[in-house]
């Protein structure tokens, strides 16, 4: 790269040698720059193969690799959630670095916001209505139809565009399910100190509260098919039990897209009731 | 070649070249400048001396407070949910209208291999405007990691001055090698993998929705520049720095040096983060009159604040 500036035909001078031994050095140091940033950026791949950040994504996402590549991390989707349900990955995510998930157990996406802001407010289209062609879309993650959101009960046409899920819920623990075991449930569903939102359409149409200050009286818990935004995605089915006394559970159904509402609100800890990201729909042992 | 071609050289690591030929005019303020030598030193001196008691810090406060504000916006707009600013400094919208950063759009655009409309208008715009306002004014009038970095570089200063670090230069062309390693990378592994370490998003993102474990990258990137290397980052490595370098080379507005009024006292290359742009300032290195700095030249304005003779100063191509 530098170049000793010795002229040719000439000996060279002590100067002159001393000023190549520096361009030397200078260019091997650069080397070892250059190695050095180049190796630390790429351990931003360990995560990612390590498979360590599986995270839920907000609705509308990319399949995974389509969605690092396409978030540009501005958080704007973070910025327009009327819940708060969106946070940005840290540097621990690699890759993900700045690319907005969902914890659902702590806060889930509950579409208060009827339309999905973040999907309008990505820049990127990294999450999107109107996938590109050339991206297939994963068996099991397709919709059959668009969900229509409970909300929109009152206003015909209120669907969501979603074609894809972004995880699934699942009943991983049937054995903690209250409604499995033939209970009820009252109170604030996650207790006290809980700081999770949800938009209750007798409470306040456009505003999302606090869960703790909305408890519940159920003589069999059924939070989670009751919550759940979406039209069809989850219900309450009873199945003959060995002597043939007649038991509950809640049952996923296609139609859910993943937000993970049923996840916050299960009140049993740890959640009888999970989301599993990038999950496609199978008919389930359930 | 001609100068334009010369200095975009110069930005992208080449050695700062002397003037094949000299134009009269030049030579004639040069013959003029020397023609009572004592006078000149004498004139010198007393420059040096004036810089020394009196520094103007004119430029470097109205940047500061510049850099400050803008990023101020972003915070209080989200935190007061005031909505004139949404996002961060990759990508933002600005009463609805898209801004997207020109390297973030170039490292997702790279690794996505789509753009949407949203995508492009974001970036024309963001290009339009740094091509008024000069490319990389945005690594010092806007990019938060500039702001520490120079109060690192003030530390490293300090600390060389009494002889504690020495400052470990690179070889400037690494930024170029850089800038296509990341480019090649986005390319061809699909992730945009300078977004990892770019401190840049980091702070503006750590300052919008809270910190997080990534500001202890920033802070080893600082530790290592107050240590090791003046300005490493800007200096050697930024590819967004290069990026708007480019924008740059097309901006009408640029620090321009007057040889006249010069008397090559050299204060301004001390206090550049980009030196090679002065190159212009060494006695005998002016072919024109009136010469506009480099593409590189970041328009901070520390050299037009540390030059008392007014040889540097702002410049709007066509207008001044």
């Amino acid at each position: 790269m530098n170049a000793p500036d010795g002229k040719p035909g000439k000996p060279r001078s002590p100067a002159s040698s001393e000023k190549a031994r520096r361009a030397r050095r200078v260019f091997m140091r650069s080397t070892g720059l250059a190695a050095a940033v180049l190796g630390i950026s790429l351990s931003g791949y360990l995560p990612i193969v390590g498979g360590r950040a599986l995270r839920l994504r907000p609705p509308g996402a990319l399949d995974e690799a389509d969605f690092l590549a396409s978030c540009i991390k501005c958080g704007q989707c973070v910025q327009v959630c009327p819940v708060g349900a969106i946070r940005l990955g840290d540097i621990d995510d690699g890759f993900g670095i700045g690319t907005p998930y969902i914890d659902a157990r702590a806060q889930a996406c509950d579409f208060s916001c009827d339309v999905a802001q973040c999907i309008l407010a990505c820049p990127t289209g990294a999450l999107t209505y109107h996938k590109p062609p050339f991206l297939p879309v994963r068996a099991g993650m397709a919709l059959s139809s668009p969900p229509t959101l409970k909300a929109g009960a009152q206003v015909p046409g209120a669907i969501l565009n979603l074609k894809e899920r972004v995880g699934l819920a699942r009943l991983a623990h049937p054995g903690r399910c209250l409604a499995v075991q033939g209970k009820g449930f009252t109170g604030p569903a996650r207790g006290n100190a809980f700081k999770g939102k949800m938009r209750y359409l007798d409470v306040d149409r456009w505003k999302p509260i606090p869960l703790r200050d909305h408890p519940y009286e159920r003589a069999l818990c059924d939070l989670c098919v009751t919550e759940c935004p979406i039209a069809d995605a989850i219900a309450m089915e009873s199945f003959a039990g060995e002597g043939g006394e007649r038991h509950f559970r809640p049952v996923v159904r296609e139609q859910c897209v993943g937000c993970g509402v049923c996840e916050m609100v299960c009140p049993v800890e740890p959640a009888a009731m999970t989301i599993e990201a990038r999950a496609m729909w199978r008919r389930v042992e359930q | 070649m001609s100068r334009h071609t010369d200095q975009f050289l110069e930005m992208l690591g080449a050695a700062p070249k002397k003037p094949m030929e000299i134009s009269d005019e030049a030579r004639q303020i040069t013959a003029f400048k020397y023609h009572d030598n004592a006078r000149f030193i004498q004139e010198q001196l007393q420059a040096q001396a004036e810089a020394a008691s009196a520094p103007s810090h004119k430029w470097r406060n109205w940047r500061w407070a510049t850099l400050v504000a803008v990023n101020l916006f972003f915070v209080l707009s989200y935190r007061l949910d005031i909505q004139l600013l949404e996002g961060a400094l990759t990508a933002s919208r600005f009463a609805g209208f898209h801004l997207i950063d020109l390297n973030a759009a170039l490292q997702v655009m790279l690794a996505h291999k789509h753009i949407v409309i949203n995508l492009l208008i974001g970036t024309l715009t963001v290009f339009l405007l740094w091509v008024m306002l000069g490319g990389r004014t945005f690594c010092s009038w806007v990019c938060p990691y500039h702001l520490f970095s120079e109060l690192a570089e003030k530390a490293h200063l300090a600390l060389a001055r009494r002889g504690l670090v020495t400052d470990h230069a690179f070889h400037r062309g690494a930024r170029t090698v850089f800038w296509a390693l990341f480019a090649l990378l986005a390319l061809a592994t699909g992730y945009t993998v300078f977004e990892t370490l770019s401190p840049t998003g980091i702070l503006s993102r750590a300052l919008i929705y809270g910190p997080g474990l990534a500001l202890g990258w920033v802070f080893l990137l600082l530790v290592f520049e107050v240590f090791w290397s003046r300005r490493a980052w800007c200096r050697y490595i930024c590819p967004i720095g290069l990026t708007y370098g480019v924008v740059g080379s097309v901006s009408p507005l640029r620090v321009s040096f007057r040889l006249e009024p010069c008397l090559h006292e050299g204060d301004c290359r001390k206090v550049c983060l980009v030196p090679h742009v002065l190159d212009v300032t060494i006695k005998g290195r002016a072919a024109e009159a009136n010469t506009a700095l480099g593409p590189d030249c970041t328009r901070c304005g520390l050299c037009v604040d540390v030059c008392k003779n007014g040889a540097l100063r702002y410049e709007i191509k066509g207008i001044s």
